[in-house]
């Protein structure tokens, strides 16, 4: 186990942020902590760099109880959410920095650095000033800065929160490549479970200052221990007085075994189409089909359907 | 795009009544008896003790207030501790009131019927009617500049930066240096340009606690309202005021000059 939090808690003022953390991150994993916003989890990773103190528990890194060691002494890579760039220095000044600090030689330093912009593929921006630089680009730099140091955790606070679309899938498969052949032990905190669920080996879902679930992100999916992570991870519909992911629904004949029905809306997403129906109890429940469901089954408002639990539900991915 | 024609002449017509006006009046009348004439009244043994004490008390309070500025900053920006609110609107209090209250507040707590002048006196320091006094006074009405210009930098620029150096093994003198300081540098420098003006041509504060003594305690804007009001030298005052606004200015210019280079090489506007 890398990183060893037994109770954590932390409050400002009489608002508890972090409430009776306990877990465990593998060794050399890339763990997500997922959450809606002021879940707490941005705190969590804050405490377990030393940028915050604990109101009470412990935190261990590598079987070594780090609870008041100050955050210059952790040997943590940190990466803020809007990048904290050194915004007077170039990229290499930066990216040298915590070497510097560690008063490395300047040969040992411009080495290393130029090591680690090729990695973050920078190498031609190495005079650039942050300011001359892309979003996507200072976020590379920040984390090559961070990398610099051999941290023996990394810990990224929304790291992909402040790009556009784009981008931030590019870096996503980008960030999943790098931990494959640099594998530190990375903690990634997010409030896009899209973004969670394609990055993390190990997630851990976070609300209200604690934590809801934590393990496999498909066994999550699939197996959510409470309503707030089922309907968190994906979209919930209510069947029979139970909430059910809307693509493990199926739509049949109006002959067919199940519930009686009546198509009142259809919206074509181009990629899946959303049914909504109003069944025999005068419930509302909707159900999302792939394109070609759709077209099989040509609906249109007013159809008289049956709806059913599909039998082998479909996981995800 | 339009020309806003009428509020450019307002504005222009208002500096040119109050600022460009009367000094460019005074740069006129200043050498209207030729350069030779203006030397001589620039070098006059008064004027000169006068010029190198006004730049001593400034080379004295300037650091003085720059040091206790920045520290105040850094406190007010990243700590909140109860009574910062009071202690904050201290620093505002001396350039709040009219200097002479400064002047007289500190011939009351200093002179002999004083709480502590009169200990002091017995230890052999005299605050009234010495360079010690002046700087004090001096010190005083230009507490707060460097502290207002450069706590909105530190508030607008976080504690973002200053935290990923810490993460990188970065001490706090460090941080402080190679972090904090570029950061806020231009706040700080242009705290210091203010400073300087307000300490060079201090006249109220100085002219109660100083006394007055001419080729002693007499700083520049004494000598110039001196030379004005008591000795009836007009030609000495226009001259040695025009020497003591042209530093000022030099100050701001050069501020000015090696900012917009930095900006223009790193192309960014922080």
């Amino acid at each position: 186990m890398a990183i060893l939090l037994n109770r954590v808690t932390k409050s400002y003022g009489s608002r508890r942020v972090v409430d009776d953390v306990t877990t465990s991150i593998d060794d050399g994993s890339l763990t997500v902590i997922l959450g809606p916003s002021g879940s707490g989890k941005s705190t969590l990773l804050r405490l377990i760099a030393g940028l915050e103190t604990l109101d009470s528990g412990t935190v261990a890194i590598d079987g070594q109880d780090v609870t008041f060691q100050d955050v210059r002494d952790r040997n943590i890579g940190f990466c803020f959410q809007h990048y904290a760039p050194f915004r007077h220095m170039t990229v290499a000044k930066n990216v040298g920095f915590g070497l510097k600090v560690r008063k490395q030689s300047r040969a040992d330093i411009d080495r290393r650095v130029g090591e680690l912009l090729e990695i973050v593929r920078l190498s031609d921006k190495a005079n650039r000033y942050p300011s001359q630089l892309s979003g996507g680009e200072r976020q590379r730099m920040a984390l090559a800065r961070a990398l610099a140091i051999e941290p023996r955790v990394l810990l990224l606070d929304e790291p992909f929160g402040a790009l556009d679309a784009q981008v931030r899938v590019e870096l996503r498969s980008w960030l999943r490549d790098f931990h494959h052949r640099i594998p530190v032990t990375t903690i990634m905190v997010t409030h896009d479970q899209q973004e969670a669920m394609e990055v993390a080996d190990q997630l851990i879902i976070m609300a209200e200052g604690a934590i809801q679930q934590t393990g496999d992100p498909r066994h999550i999916y699939a197996s959510p221990s409470n309503e707030f992570v089922q309907g968190f991870l994906g979209p919930i519909t209510n069947f029979g007085g139970v909430p059910v992911r809307p693509h493990d629904l199926e739509i049949r004949g109006a002959n067919a075994p199940g519930e009686h029905a009546v198509v009142t809306a259809i919206q074509n997403f181009g990629f899946e189409v959303r049914v909504d129906l109003r069944t025999e109890h005068d419930t509302s429940c909707w159900v999302q089909l792939s394109t070609r469901e759709a077209e099989t089954l040509s609906l249109s408002v007013g159809d008289a359907v049956t709806v059913s639990v599909r039998h082998e539900p479909a996981l995800m991915i | 795009m339009k020309r806003p024609t009428g509020l450019r002449v307002v504005v222009l017509a208002y500096l040119g009544v109050i600022v460009a006006l009367p000094v460019g009046y005074l740069i006129y009348r200043a050498f209207s008896k030729g350069f030779s004439s203006f030397m001589s009244q620039v070098t006059q043994p008064g004027a000169v003790h006068a010029l190198v004490l006004s730049l001593e008390v400034a080379a004295i309070a300037v650091p003085l207030n720059t040091i206790v500025g920045v520290g105040a900053a850094l406190l007010f920006a990243r700590h909140r501790f109860w009574g910062h609110r009071v202690l904050d609107l201290c620093f505002d209090i001396p350039v709040a009131v009219s200097p002479v209250i400064i002047g007289v507040a500190l011939v009351l707590a200093y002179s002999k019927i004083g709480w502590w002048g009169s200990w002091l006196a017995t230890q052999g320091i005299s605050v009234l009617f010495s360079v010690t006094g002046i700087v004090l006074a001096t010190t005083a009405v230009s507490l707060p500049y460097v502290l207002r210009s450069t706590l909105p930098v530190l508030l607008e620029s976080g504690t973002d930066q200053e935290e990923a150096a810490r993460t990188l093994g970065s001490g706090p003198l460090r941080t402080f240096w190679y972090i904090t300081l570029p950061v806020i540098r231009w706040g700080v420098l242009y705290g210091v340009v203010l400073t300087l003006a307000r300490t060079l041509g201090e006249f109220g504060a100085v002219v109660v606690v100083s006394g007055n003594i001419s080729g002693l305690t007499q700083t520049l804007p004494i000598y110039i309202y001196d030379s004005w009001d008591q000795n009836y030298n007009a030609q000495a005052s226009f001259d040695n005021a025009l020497i003591l606004a042209a530093i000022a200015v030099v100050a701001l210019v050069v501020l000015g000059i090696l900012r917009s280079k930095e900006r223009n090489h790193r192309g960014d506007l922080a």
